[in-house]
């Protein structure tokens, strides 16, 4: 109630702040004299006929200069009659707004230059500045920013002192600053201010904005712009350190999501599984037709599709990786290089059976609500998806931590990574664990699909493109040790983020893999290596 | 002070204040060791006193954290790697016999003999007659005449034992280390490699590790007994098993 | 006493193969050129290059069977040694076409002239000379060879992390290649070849002595690892294969061996991929993929590690079967048989089917020369130590 009491309040002032407006440049001429100056065809007439026409008021305002951005306005210069050919091809004549049949020959649409369309675009921000909509009026605000066209300054220096709207007033205030800033007849003072409200906003507009400032400036003028420029330049830099970190967190988080699985069957068995990208692959799918299901039956249900499909596709990846462990690895156990051909032969026959039932392109899966969108965090921008997954990975990777720790599996299974033989010998079913703990580690796998189902192509190869980030991460960080895959996947992610807007995309990740070979050179096992004599045996 | 550098020049293998620890743990703690040129030395000890890691240190396969190892008074081993500390003339002998299970075993020795380890050498390698009298005579040394032709790898587990210390006879090091020698031989086979090993101590200066109470009791020489890492008594058989300590962690009561 | 170096090499199999791969290389180039087209017994021009590329196969086979099969080291980027003296050939195939490319530039091949290029980069330099270009077939994945095993071998990189790294080479390889700015031609590589030492290539009697020099490299290639695998330095090979840390104890210094043998075995790799290159024309970027050099060790697999003549016939066999089956109605279920294959070779049959007939073979002349030896045995007066189990 009160609120809409409000909002009725400001319509009303916006209304009389309008009327105010329009009665100022009123002696100059009439509407239809403003408008008629478009058929002069001499530049400084339009520009003159925009002025005068966005101080008017007229409803007609706002549709003749956007015709007029858009080259949909035309005029006759015999009778000096303009109009406005609408999106849907009608016509209307600019001046009265009533409805003509079609363009009257010798029309020709009104010439714009660059000056003029500066001037144009300002018009039209000054004249959505008092929009009744905050987001339009904010969108407004901005443009005047860019454009820092003086006339819109007294309509800006109204809205601003009508706002109530926190950042919207902020906007306003800083549109201000860049009006006064150039506006040739502004006090020093006025000018050391406007550059003090620019340096707050801190951001690249600012600094573009501020390094356009002539060099006919005052000397205390220029100087302060020196400084704000480069007390931005650090901001901005210390911004895009951050925005390059969090990228970099995140691809990290990807990328242990995908190597957690690799690093505890490698880590335990000693087994590398090629064939790990394709659980990857797999839980991908299970999201696939969990949502499917879901779409075609209980659409109700979507935003709850993920957490159908996080523990299925963790029995459907470990399932399979179950089956693999019985039916193919267990008769390699001591031969390391043939379980990896062999493993690579299986993850052949798994992308080829996914491409046959689910086709070679790529599937759609869609992100639930909670998951979609983003926010502002300083001046980078965090999408929902990639934060959900961050904390899913560390969650992962907690709960698995926890369970190696404390329950008698995880006892197990640490007792045989450190010594097989001797873990054997005090009674432990090695061949049991052995079965169980690749079928974790490929449930996991599975799991991780479910989260890179979300920012990632879901395609037969989705699980070929992490395979050997994977075993990168697991080498990097030393075989047996969580710890180490999980600084190792940050490090590995951090380094390739920061390394990409130098090098380029490709040639960071190549950066990266040389220096992967390199630090093996130094740490043939990893950071966080066993050491003794039962590793090396 | 002055005592001591002599006796460091003058020993053949010389061990002071090793320590090396894996995660913590500590398997070599303060270890201090000498070995005069000639002398064959038993050493024995409980699992896990250090014995394989001590042969590991010598060998350089692993890195000592601090502590001295010179070999020939003035080589400082810690600084080599393998392949260097086996040319200079420390040969070695595996828990578990290590043979090259799919190479005849005269292949076997032909690999062990000190010739020209390079590439260039081997690839270019012509048998001479010296060489081939030498695999002769060690295959006799080592009853293996009849079997030169077999694979390594089908020889029985005795044979294996002394296939390898065969194939350090071919190498003819200044010292040999020979780790467990007699594990899984029949008593007789036991006593032959007593003899063996004493005869090849004429010319060579050797360090046995061994369990066998009654193999050590025959090669008669000089006992040291390591425990956690340190030596805990050293002296003749009699001595050093009558020691309280070493009845105490190994021989039992 | 000791036999010559390279009569040494020849035993009973290595000759038959020399003699079979002798046979074929002279044999199909002739009926192709000799006997009038449509005749039965005439082989058409698209065999000899399909045949060709097998034979190229088998050198590349062989050359991983050298380091595989006799020294343990599971190379999974040997594909990158191929792809790259490839490249050097397929430069200096480039630089062949002169002005008669698309765009008619005499210096710049055609994708450097639609990148606007207006120089040859210094890389591209002297790849117009033959001599300079089969050079670099040799020199570039050998020295590419050498610096990588220079730095694993030394730090003992071994086993399943060397197999990764070699992965990662030549995925790092792929990653680059793709680029235009490397200046190889990006993503569709290199193709368009005219001529090869003033021939052209896609005559038939072009294709003819390619095919025929194929062969000879394979004979040369194999003639050189049999002398390397009997000589004492494939002994000192087969010991690092089985016991690495044993072998150094004895003194030997494992990563010069290791060292030699991988570079070796990386020229060898180049090499064929020179040839393979005029024979399919053209080479791209997809060599480089991870796939095809895993692809290349189940050749050996199959035909059996450490038989080299197994290799070589895993690798015609094959890929025999690939072009079977991917040209017929069969062609989805391809990648199926692939997979089936990895896994049931590396389960059933490890010894690959030259290991497996020799399994079967061995026993035989085993029994008959141990026979020999134990009554050698009883005539020297000498007994046996008695077993210990």
């Amino acid at each position: 109630m009160f609120v809409s009491c409000l909002d009725r309040l400001r319509a009303l002032f916006l209304s009389i702040l309008l009327l105010g407006s329009v009665t100022l440049p009123a002696f100059a001429g009439s509407f239809e004299d403003s408008v008629a100056k478009f058929a002069n065809d001499e530049f400084s007439d339009t520009e003159e006929a925009v002025g005068e026409i966005a101080a008017s008021g007229n409803p007609l305002a706002f549709p003749i200069i956007s015709a007029l951005q858009d080259g949909r306005l035309s005029a006759d210069p015999e009778t000096k009659k303009v109009f406005i050919t609408g999106a849907d091809d009608k016509v209307i004549d600019a001046a009265t707004g009533t409805a003509v049949n079609k363009l009257p020959d010798g029309t020709a649409p009104v010439r714009l230059n660059n000056r003029l369309r500066r001037t144009v675009e300002a018009a039209l921000g000054g004249l959505t500045l008092l929009s009744p909509d905050p987001a339009k009026r904010l969108a407004a605000a901005q443009s005047v920013f860019k454009s820092h066209e003086e006339s819109a300054l007294a309509t800006v220096e109204s809205a601003l002192a009508n706002e109530a709207n926190k950042a919207t007033k902020q906007a306003f205030a800083e549109a201000r600053a860049a009006i006064i800033l150039f506006k040739p007849d502004a006090s020093e003072n006025d000018k050391l201010e406007a550059i003090a409200v620019i340096k707050a906003r801190g951001d690249q507009e600012a600094m573009a904005l501020l390094t356009s400032l002539g060099a006919d400036q005052p000397p205390l003028v220029a100087k302060a712009a020196a400084g704000a420029i480069s007390s931005i330049q650090s901001n901005l830099a210390t911004w895009s350190a951050v925005q390059n970190a969090w990228y970099g967190i995140s691809l990290g988080s990807v990328l242990l999501l995908a190597a957690i699985g690799l690093a505890i069957t490698f880590g335990v068995m000693g087994v590398i599984n090629m064939a790990h990208g394709e659980m990857v692959m797999l839980g991908a799918y299970t999201t696939f037709v969990v949502q499917e299901v879901i779409r075609t039956r209980y659409p109700g249900l979507f935003d709850y599709s993920l957490l159908i499909a996080v523990p299925l596709a963790f029995l459907v990846a470990g399932g399979i990786g179950v089956l693999i462990e019985r039916g193919i690895i267990r008769f390699l156990y001591g031969r390391p290089l043939e379980t990896l051909l062999a493993t690579w032969g299986l993850s052949l026959v798994l992308q080829q059976a996914v491409r046959t039932v689910f086709g070679p392109t790529n599937r759609e899966v869609g992100n639930p609500s909670w998951m979609s969108g983003a926010f502002d965090l300083g001046q980078i921008t965090i999408t929902y998806n990639r934060l959900w997954i961050l904390c899913f990975t560390l969650a992962v990777f907690a709960i698995l931590l926890a369970m190696l720790r404390y329950t008698s599996l995880g006892l197990e299974m640490r007792a045989v990574t450190q010594n097989r033989r001797m873990a054997a010998s005090m009674g432990i079913a090695t061949s049991r664990v052995d079965a169980l703990t690749f079928g974790l580690g490929s449930g996991i796998a599975g799991i991780a699909g479910v989260a890179l189902s979300q920012i990632d192509n879901v395609s037969p190869n989705l699980g070929q493109s992490y395979i050997i980030d994977s075993f990168m991460v697991v080498v990097f960080g030393g075989v047996g040790n969580l710890w180490g895959t999980l600084v190792g996947a940050f490090t590995l992610g951090i380094a390739n983020k920061f390394l990409e807007p130098v090098a380029g995309a490709v040639l960071g990740k190549i950066a990266i893999l040389v220096l992967i070979i390199l630090f093996i050179q130094k740490r043939p096992r990893g950071l966080f290596a066993l050491k003794g004599r039962a590793v090396e045996a | 002070m002055n005592v001591m550098d002599t006796r460091a020049t003058s020993a053949m293998l010389y061990l002071d204040g090793v320590h090396v620890s894996f995660d913590g743990f500590h398997a070599i703690n303060n270890l201090s060791l000498m070995l005069a040129p000639g002398e064959m030395r038993a050493i024995i000890g409980p699992n896990g006193a250090g014995k394989t890691t001590m042969m590991d240190i010598i060998t350089g396969k692993t890195k000592p954290d601090e502590g001295t190892v010179l070999f020939d008074g003035t080589v400082d081993l810690t600084r080599l790697d393998e392949t260097r500390i086996a040319e200079l003339g420390i040969g070695r002998k595996f828990q578990k016999p290590t043979v090259f299970e799919s190479q005849t075993v005269q292949d076997n020795l032909l690999l062990a003999l000190n010739v020209d380890h390079s590439v260039r050498g081997t690839l270019f390698w012509r048998g001479s007659k010296a060489e081939s009298e030498r695999i002769d005579n060690v295959l006799e040394t080592i009853r293996l005449t009849g079997a030169r032709n077999r694979l390594a790898g089908s020889l029985s587990h005795g044979q294996k034992q002394w296939l390898e210390i065969g194939m350090l006879l071919a190498q003819d090091p200044k010292v040999l280390l020979v780790d467990e020698p007699v594990a899984g031989m029949t008593d007789v086979e036991t006593h032959l490699t007593a003899e063996l090993l004493k005869q090849i101590n004429r010319n060579h200066t050797i360090m046995v590790v061994e369990h066998d109470m009654t193999f050590v009791r025959e090669l008669g020489v000089k006992v040291s007994c390591l425990h956690e890492g340190t030596v805990l008594a050293e002296g003749t058989i009699d001595q050093v098993s009558s020691n309280e300590r070493v009845v105490e962690v190994y021989l039992g009561r | 006493m000791t036999p010559h170096i390279l009569t040494r090499s020849l035993d009973r199999a290595a000759t038959s193969f020399i003699l079979i791969v002798a046979a074929v290389g002279v044999l199909i180039p002739l009926s192709n050129l000799l006997l009038p087209q449509g005749s039965i017994f005439q082989v058409p021009t698209y065999l000899v290059a399909l045949w060709g590329k097998y034979v190229c196969y088998a050198i590349l086979a062989l050359s991983i069977d050298l380091i595989w099969g006799y020294c343990g080291i599971l190379s999974l980027g040997h594909g990158a040694f191929f792809a790259l003296g490839g490249y050097a050939m397929g430069m200096y195939l480039m630089r062949q076409i002169g002005s008669r490319g698309v765009y008619g530039n005499p210096i710049l091949p055609d994708f450097m002239v639609f990148l606007n290029w207006d120089r040859l980069p210094w890389y591209w330099y002297g790849f117009d000379n033959f001599a300079f270009a089969a050079l670099m077939v040799l020199l570039v994945p050998g020295l590419l060879a050498f610096c990588f095993g220079w730095l694993a071998f030394r730090s003992r990189v071994t086993g399943v992390y060397l197999s990764i790294i070699t992965q990662a080479m030549t995925y790092a390889l792929l990653l680059g290649f793709f680029r235009n700015d490397f200046g190889f031609g990006g993503n569709n590589g290199l193709t368009d070849f005219k001529d090869i030492l003033g021939f052209n290539v896609q005559a038939d009697g072009t294709r003819c002595a390619l095919f025929l020099l194929s062969c000879l490299a394979l004979l040369v290639s194999f003639l050189i690892c049999r002398v390397v695998v009997t000589s004492k330095l494939g002994k000192v090979l087969i010991a690092v294969r089985d016991a690495e840390s044993r072998t150094r104890f004895l003194g030997y210094r494992v990563e010069s061996y290791k060292l030699f043998v991988f570079t070796l075995s990386a020229c060898m790799a180049g090499v064929a991929g020179a040839l393979y290159v005029p024979q399919v024309g053209i080479i791209n970027p997809s060599e480089f993929a991870p796939g095809n050099s895993i692809e290349a060790v189940i050749w050996v697999a199959v035909g059996g590690r450490g038989t080299l003549v197994g290799a070589a016939l895993g690798a015609v066999v094959v890929n025999y079967a690939k072009t079977l089956f991917t040209s017929g109605p069969l062609a989805p279920y391809w990648l199926f048989m692939l997979g089936a294959l990895f896994i049931l070779v590396t389960l059933l049959l490890p010894k690959g089917i030259v290991g497996t007939f020799n399994a079967w073979w061995e026993p035989w002349k085993a029994q008959r020369a141990s026979a020999d030896d134990i009554s050698a045995a009883r005539e020297d007066g000498i007994s046996e130590p008695n077993p210990a189990e």
